[in-house]
């Protein structure tokens, strides 16, 4: 158990710290790199609760995925430091009271998810049921109970997906593009053509 | 290794990782010369054989050669992301063999989602390049970052829909479970199919295999899709403002990286610690004797595979960035997703269903 303990603190100190760097770093690429830092500690803290297949796929999804396009689009970006601190102390009365407000309401949920939620009746959330692997846990939750808000969760990322393709993708005439298939069925005969040249003529098309 | 004294299993954890950490470090040396060596053989030269009887030494040469050299760090440069953007690449490339099921118990954290943590250990192998092509500060890095990042994402795609069907076969994402499931004859491997009553599976299984391997090149960045340090376009991608020790770590993790799909080609696809053929024969004999050669089995599959990479790296020309694209995107994506559909169906209305 201590072991497990100091993994905890560790973990829970450097998700802590790493997401309040996110909003204090200066420079966006370095938030990013927080960003990730805080996606991992979190998915240690998942793995510390026994839920290691929602650690792995955090991991895969998040860390593996999404925050990699992420600092693809953050390093490519030209952002103007200054131009965006001129603001700051204009935006900070609003932006206080928005943050406020969502800080209380997070403080609410969190001490009514204590008292009355699940975890005050059962003691510690159990990752395992019955017994089986979490992983079989949750596919058997997820492909019986929740089948419908799966299937749904599904389609709309397919609606998602369309619309992105339909809004970005263009056909622009006079492309070259490669067709393999055509390439290798090329042969002498069809590539080439032998044309008798007379002498001071010259060829034209 | 489960124990109830959280110091002894400290220290058995611990141990066990230093062993395989030396192992995988040793055998990187010889692999990396054993890489040059097939290169120039296929090229008809001689290769590095000067150090040592033939150029056995020449790694460990070359290791002293980088370790004793000044660390450039560019002025321009982003010192704290640059210097950790190797050490990055060195860990993540290294973290990957706490899972691989060396013999029978013989595996530093027998994980139950063994397979999904080497998914995700390996995924984020891009982190070090794009880390350190950024923070380098300059054009042919970034480059190659920005390459290895796109590169790595589209293929990921392709192995995690491959490794759910051999999932799909075993049952289970514990790497010693499947490596169990290959037991026995040589047709029980996933590559034909696990097993002669899914014998049918094995058209689907050696294409799966194929992309694979093929997806592996790109995922380490191998030729012929080193995009992100094609020299011709890019003088060598992300690693043009390296010099020494953390060259050094970018080169080390890349081939731990290799060595690593190569191990998981034959946990997945050729039976793991398994030699093809049951071994009652080692009934009797001391357990330790069992899994020193079921290791060795294991070992001689890897480096098999490390082989083929080798060839891949000497006979093919690289890729053309729009061919590598359309090759993940346009070909082994939809393939795989009908692998992964074909092999799902037989599952639950083949015989074993």
């Amino acid at each position: 158990m201590a072991l497990q303990a100091i993994a905890f603190y560790m973990l829970a100190f450097v998700t802590i710290a790493a997401g309040l760097l996110v909003v204090s770093a200066r420079n966006p690429v370095h938030s990013v790199l927080f960003l990730i830092t805080a996606f991992f500690s979190a998915a240690g803290l998942f793995v510390l609760l026994g839920a290691e297949f929602l650690a792995m796929l955090l991991i895969v999804v998040y860390v593996g995925a999404v925050a990699v396009l992420f600092l693809f689009v953050v390093m490519m970006l030209d952002v103007d430091f200054a131009e965006l601190r001129q603001g700051f102390a204009q935006y900070l009365p609003i932006g206080g009271l928005v943050g406020g407000i969502l800080t209380l309401e997070m403080v609410f949920v969190a001490a009514t998810v204590a008292t009355n939620g699940a975890a005050a009746k059962n003691g510690l959330p159990n990752a395992s049921p019955g017994g089986v692997p979490n992983t079989e846990a949750i596919g058997r939750v997820l492909y019986t109970d929740y089948i419908f808000f799966f299937q749904l969760a599904g389609l709309v990322l397919l609606v998602a997906m369309i619309g992105a393709i339909v809004l970005t993708l263009r056909h622009k005439p006079g492309v070259k593009r490669q067709d393999i298939g055509k390439q290798v069925a090329r042969t002498p005969k069809t590539g080439m053509t032998l044309v008798q040249i007379k002498p001071g003529e010259g060829i034209s098309e | 290794m489960d124990s109830t004294n959280p110091l002894l299993w400290f220290g058995l954890t611990t141990g066990g990782i230093l062993l395989v950490v030396i192992w995988v470090l040793l055998s990187l040396a010889f692999l990396l010369l054993a890489d040059r060596k097939i290169w120039a053989g296929v090229q008809m030269r001689k290769g590095p054989n000067v150090v040592g009887p033939f150029g056995l030494l020449q790694s460990f040469a070359d290791f002293f050669k980088f370790v004793l050299k000044e660390i450039v760090i560019p002025a321009g440069a982003d010192k704290v992301v640059f210097i950790l953007a190797p050490l990055i690449s060195l860990i993540l490339g290294f973290v990957g063999w706490a899972v691989v099921p060396f013999a029978p118990g013989w595996v530093v954290s027998n994980l139950n989602v063994g397979i999904l943590y080497l998914l995700a250990m390996s995924s984020l192998g891009v982190y070090g390049i794009i880390m350190g092509g950024w923070a380098s500060n300059s054009k042919y890095p970034f480059l190659g970052a920005l390459r290895s990042a796109a590169q790595m994402v589209s293929y990921e795609v392709s192995i995690g829909l491959i490794i759910i069907t051999v999932i799909l076969l075993a049952g289970s994402m514990n790497l010693s479970t499947i490596v169990d499931k290959q037991s026995g004859w040589f047709w029980n491997w996933n590559v034909f199919g696990g097993g002669l009553k899914n014998i049918v599976l094995l058209p689907i299984m050696v294409v799966s295999m194929g992309m694979f391997y093929i997806s592996a090149l790109a995922e380490t960045n191998r030729p012929p899709f080193d995009l992100p340090e094609a020299e011709s376009e890019l003088v060598a991608g992300y690693q043009v403002e390296y010099s020494s020790t953390p060259y050094l770590l970018f080169m080390v993790a890349e081939y731990s990286n290799i060595v690593l799909m190569c191990a998981m080609i034959s946990v997945l696809f050729f039976g793991g610690w398994n030699p093809g053929f049951p071994i009652g024969f080692t009934a009797g004999w001391p357990p330790f004797l069992v899994n020193l050669l079921l290791a060795l089995v294991f070992y001689a599959k890897i480096i098999f595979w490390f082989f083929m990479f080798a060839m891949a790296k000497a006979i093919v020309p690289r890729y053309r960035y729009d061919q590598l694209m359309r090759l993940g995107w346009k070909v082994f994506l939809p393939t795989s997703l009908v692998l992964v559909a074909a092999v799902a169906a037989w599952r639950v209305f083949g015989p074993g269903g």
